[in-house]
C-alpha cells in the first residue's frame, strides 16, 4: 500500500465518521418544533422505504425472483413473521426459486 | 449495591437484546461485503487495503465508490466529495437518533456514531423509547464483524460461497426492511402514505434517463426529506415517547 492510497482511505473513513458524529454529538437538546419532530419520526420509513424500493426488484441479479421475492417478502411482513423469519424465507424462496431457470 | 447489580443485569439484558435485533443484520452484510472484497481485489488493491477499508469506513455504498476513486485515481478533493455525497444520508439518521439519546455521554455518543448503518439506524428507529449505549453497542458489534469477516472471504479467496447462493442472499435486507415497514404502514395511513410518496420518488428517480443518473446516497436524501416533509405538513404529530 502506498502513502497515497493511505491519505485517501483516511479522507474517506474522517468523511464518513463526520457525516455519523457531528449531529448526533452537536444536537444536545430536544427539538420543540412540532414540524422538525413530526419530520423527524417520519424519516425512518421515508428512509427505508426509498432504499427498499425499487432496489430490491434487482437485489437478486435476476427480475423474476425479485418480483416474486418482493411479493413474498410483502405477505409474510403482512402478517407480523419476525425481522429474522421474512429475511431468512425472503432469501430461500429466491434461492430455491433460481433453480427454476425463470 | 442493590441498584448497582440491577444495572449490571440491565446492561447485559440490553446488549443481548441489541444482538438478537442485529442477527438479520449480520446474514445480510455477508454477501456485500464479500462482494466488496472480491471487487476491491479485482480492481486491483491487495487484501490489507480491501480489509482496512472495510475496519475503518464500515458503509457499503461509500466504500464501492471510494475504491473507485483509488482505483481510478482521483483527487483527494474527489474522494472527499465523493465519499461526503454518498453518506451524507448519515447526517439525517444520526440527527433523528440524537433525540433519542440526549442524556448519553458525548464519548459514548462518538462510540455508537461509528456503527450508524442504513441498517442498524432503521431497527434502533423502531425501538420504543430511549435507546441505551448497550442496545446500541449490541446492536451494532456483530454487524461490523460480519462486514470485516465478509470482506475477508472476499479479499483472500476466489469463492466459497455459490454465486447462486450469494445473488440470492443479495435480498436479505431488503427482506428485513420490509419487515420494518409493511407491519407499520398496515396500521398507520399517515406511515402508508408517507412510504408511497417515498418511493414514488425513489422509482421516478430510477427510471427517468437524467434522473437515473443521480447516485443512490442523493436519491435517498431526496426521497427522504420530501416524503417525511409531506408527512410532517399534513399530519404533525408528537410521538408519546420524546
Amino acid at each position: 500500500m502506498t502513502s497515497k492510497t493511505l491519505i485517501y482511505i483516511i479522507i474517506m473513513a474522517v468523511i464518513t465518521y463526520a457525516t455519523r458524529v457531528i449531529p448526533i454529538v452537536m444536537m444536545k437538546k430536544q427539538i420543540e418544533s412540532p414540524f422538525i419532530k413530526s419530520f423527524l419520526h417520519y424519516v425512518p420509513f421515508a428512509v427505508l422505504s426509498a432504499m427498499t424500493f425499487p432496489s430490491i426488484l434487482y437485489s437478486t441479479g435476476n427480475l423474476i425472483t425479485g418480483i416474486l421475492g418482493l411479493i413474498i417478502g410483502m405477505a409474510l411482513a403482512y402478517i407480523d413473521s419476525g425481522l429474522m423469519t421474512v429475511a431468512t424465507f425472503t432469501v430461500l424462496f429466491v434461492y430455491v426459486l433460481s433453480f427454476l431457470n425463470l | 449495591m442493590k441498584s448497582n447489580i440491577d444495572s449490571n443485569i440491565s446492561i447485559k439484558q440490553d446488549f443481548f437484546s441489541g444482538f438478537k435485533k442485529s442477527v438479520p443484520i449480520m446474514m445480510g452484510y455477508i454477501p456485500v461485503s464479500f462482494t466488496y472484497g472480491l471487487m476491491a481485489r479485482g480492481e486491483g488493491l491487495d487484501a490489507f487495503t480491501t480489509i482496512l477499508i472495510s475496519l475503518t469506513s464500515f458503509t457499503s455504498a461509500g466504500q464501492f465508490a471510494g475504491t473507485h476513486v483509488i482505483v481510478d485515481g482521483g483527487t483527494f478533493l474527489e474522494m472527499a466529495m465523493t465519499t461526503f455525497i454518498i453518506n451524507i444520508r448519515y447526517t439525517l439518521m444520526s440527527l433523528s437518533l440524537s433525540q433519542r439519546v440526549i442524556d448519553m455521554s458525548v464519548v459514548k455518543k462518538m462510540i455508537i456514531a461509528f456503527g450508524i448503518t442504513d441498517e442498524s439506524f432503521t431497527v434502533s428507529s423502531f425501538e420504543e423509547g430511549t435507546l441505551s449505549f448497550p442496545f446500541m453497542l449490541g446492536l451494532s458489534f456483530f454487524p461490523f464483524l460480519s462486514w470485516i469477516f465478509g470482506t475477508l472471504l472476499g479479499a483472500t479467496t476466489s469463492s466459497i460461497l455459490s454465486p447462486r447462493l450469494q445473488d440470492s442472499m443479495g435480498i436479505a435486507l431488503y427482506g428485513m426492511f420490509l419487515a420494518l415497514i409493511v407491519p407499520q404502514a398496515k396500521r398507520d395511513k399517515k406511515i402508508f402514505s408517507v412510504v408511497i410518496v417515498a418511493i414514488s420518488i425513489s422509482t421516478l428517480f430510477r427510471f427517468t434517463p437524467i434522473l437515473s443518473r443521480v447516485s443512490s446516497g442523493w436519491v435517498v436524501i431526496v426521497s427522504t426529506v420530501i416524503s417525511a416533509s409531506f408527512g410532517a405538513i399534513l399530519f404533525t404529530e408528537v410521538r408519546s415517547d420524546d
